[in-house]
């Protein structure tokens, strides 16, 4: 079936608010607009308004109230419309939905899910363009995950919502448009496990979430070239996958990281450590990392694409390690 | 005063010991019992004791990090409060929230936080489950006057009354956030005018009186209750305590204190409830008493209570392990 990452979201959208009754979205634009990246359009004229839930440009109060409509026994659904917003909720979901369980002594649990668009490349400056995902990885309590193919965008929020802790989706702004085949029975899938997208033995590219296209297309590129790369796509940023992660590592011996964050205190600075902890012995050549440029996003295009991961930047750190130049 | 007798030994009780259980985390704080944090609530023992009452068993209370009242009065045991506050595993949190985060699942008590106004958002969409799940019950949210100052207190009222959520919104006016009188920290001093600008109805009432307190909250609980959206009421208060244990009170003057404990709640409750002939001498002796037991076997359970074992340190932070 031919559908697009937003068509796949939209289903699981419908699929969860069919299924459940408890279950409901709220968020800015998500109903009259039909959500600022028309995701939920039409889910107003499917379900009652009740459950597709306008809300006031109230970050803090909408995510908090879906913290305590969570604590009450419904399913919410809250979607902010892109991650630097979420900073306005940032008290919420660090404060209370991340907390209560261990703060309480395990007696409440916070079965929230949030969605949010995240990630650069649409020449929307420094207020949203940014990739936060890697912050909220840091944090204990939440679960962070970044579907990054049709399959998952169609199927982790069902697994998201039977998960009894907060978990937060993160989903590339790029990606709605993408287009693809996917399996008329596509249902629910794992959140637990990274995923290697393509097989490969000389490096292992690590990505996740907007970068996974631009790493398979440098894939492509490399293949040319004569190097087999692998690539990993981690799907969950928090908790990560090790065994995945080291088992493809330690088979190619190198390893490149690519992460739309900014490069200090990234994500990518993580998932290194733990090569570096686990496999050091194991290594070829030192670990790499392809981010962002540690600059807030500009907005003239060809800034925004210098500042960002691209193919041909992880093609040439790639080469760079199989040639001994890092 | 329109009470009965038993109603009025139930509000002393419940004032009284929420004094003597304070004053003796006091006394166990300077013998280094009880560590961290420490918000003492005495002289504001009506407001929580007075609006208690007016909430059933299955509505939802959320409050504040000067909570060790609400928890009393809600029916969390003085007991697992005090072995909460000792750092054991006995505690209403196993020890891992302290005196600022209180919970109780059976007694409907979401805790205890330790953010100013963090509570709200929380309170209007437990409500608003409240309201789709077309259950009868109401959420009840304390909170202190410098809450008013924060975003989250506008925005968790704009979206209560937009949406119509059952919820009391209850604030505890002690005129100072730590040590900023509010008057210094608000253009518009009147709490009330702020709720009335989302269109939700307000009142201020006087919180030193426990009766005031009692008929003030069942009315406006009633009002909740009946589909009218939220409600809020001003208690206007004062703690005669420091802020914390580590507030050397240099904004306020010492005269000034001890003119508001002229209006201590518990001794004026007695005096009026006296006049009435509804409290005795005796009445007020074996509250004391009971007091003094409870508080004692409170203290002795925190004192025989277990500590959580390190290996345990992980435990929680998520529902599946």
């Amino acid at each position: 079936m031919k559908t697009t990452y937003r068509e796949a979201v939209r289903g699981a959208l419908r699929d969860a608010l069919s299924r459940d009754p408890r279950v409901f979205l709220m968020g800015e634009d998500v109903g009259r607009y039909g959500g600022t990246y028309a995701v939920s359009k039409g889910l107003l004229e499917e379900f009652v308004e009740e459950r597709i839930r306008d809300t006031p440009l109230s970050e803090s109060a909408f995510v908090g109230a879906g913290i305590g409509a969570a604590l009450a026994g419904m399913r919410p659904i809250v979607e902010v419309m892109t991650v630097n917003f979420s900073l306005l909720a940032l008290d919420q979901i660090l404060n209370n939905a991340a907390t209560i369980r261990h703060m309480s002594g395990g007696q409440f649990s916070v079965p929230l899910v949030i969605r949010m668009a995240t990630g650069g490349g649409r020449q929307l400056a420094a207020q949203h363009s940014h990739s936060l995902e890697g912050w909220y990885a840091h944090i204990p309590g939440l679960r962070i995950v970044t579907p990054a193919t049709l399959e998952d965008a169609r199927g982790m929020l069902w697994t998201a919502l039977e998960d009894p802790d907060p978990v937060i989706l993160f989903e590339h702004a790029l990606l709605y448009n993408l287009e693809g085949d996917l399996a008329e029975g596509a249902r629910a899938v794992d959140i637990d496990k990274a995923a290697v997208r393509r097989a490969g033995s000389d490096v292992t590219l690590i990505t996740y979430g907007g970068s996974l296209g631009k790493t398979l297309e440098a894939a492509e590129e490399l293949a040319r070239g004569g190097v087999s790369a692998e690539v990993v796509d981690l799907r969950t940023l928090r908790p990560l996958d090790d065994a995945t992660i080291l088992a493809s590592v330690v088979k190619t011996r190198r390893a490149v990281i690519i992460d739309e964050g900014w490069r200090s205190g990234s994500l990518a600075a993580e998932v290194s450590a733990r090569i570096m902890e686990r496999a050091f012995y194991e290594l070829d050549a030192p670990v790499a990392r392809v981010c962002s440029a540690e600059v807030p996003m500009p907005y003239s295009k060809h800034l925004e694409d210098a500042a960002l991961p691209q193919a041909a930047s992880i093609v040439a750190t790639a080469k760079g390690l199989m040639h001994g130049r890092v | 005063m329109n009470l009965d007798r038993a109603t009025a030994r139930r509000l002393l009780f419940e004032m009284v010991r929420i004094r003597r259980f304070e004053e003796k985390s006091a006394e166990l704080y300077g013998a280094g019992k009880i560590r961290g944090f420490l918000h003492l609530y005495i002289g504001e023992e009506a407001v929580a004791t007075g609006a208690m009452p007016a909430l059933g068993p299955e509505d939802a209370v959320f409050a504040t990090y000067r909570e060790h009242g609400h928890a009393l009065t809600r029916g969390v045991s003085a007991g697992a409060v005090m072995a909460e506050m000792y750092g054991k595993r006995e505690g209403c949190s196993r020890g891992r929230g302290g005196s600022m985060h209180l919970f109780d699942a059976a007694a409907r008590f979401y805790g205890g936080n330790a953010i100013v106004a963090g509570g709200l958002p929380m309170a209007a969409g437990y409500a608003l489950a409240q309201k789709m799940q077309r259950r009868p019950e109401i959420t009840a949210c304390f909170f202190g006057e410098g809450a008013v100052a924060e975003g989250e207190f506008h925005e968790s009222l704009n979206l209560a009354e937009l949406w119509k959520v059952p919820l009391l919104l209850l604030c505890e006016n002690n005129l100072y956030a730590m040590g900023t009188r509010f008057e210094r920290s608000e253009a518009r001093p009147e709490l009330c005018a702020k709720a009335q600008s989302y269109n939700v109805p307000a009142e201020s009432v006087d919180g030193m009186d426990v009766v005031a307190v009692m008929e003030a909250t069942r009315h406006a609980a009633h009002a909740v209750r009946a589909g009218g959206g939220p409600y809020f009421l001003e208690f206007r208060t004062y703690r005669f305590r420091a802020h914390s244990m580590f507030d050397p009170e240099l904004y306020r003057s010492k005269a000034e204190v001890e003119q508001w404990k002229k209006h201590c709640p518990i001794t004026g409750f007695i005096g009026r409830a006296a006049a009435s002939g509804l409290l005795t001498q005796a009445d007020t002796e074996e509250v004391e008493q009971a007091v003094a037991r409870e508080v004692e076997a409170a203290v002795d359970f925190a004192e025989r209570g277990t500590w959580e074992p390190v290996e345990d340190l992980e435990r929680d932070v998520y529902t599946r392990r």
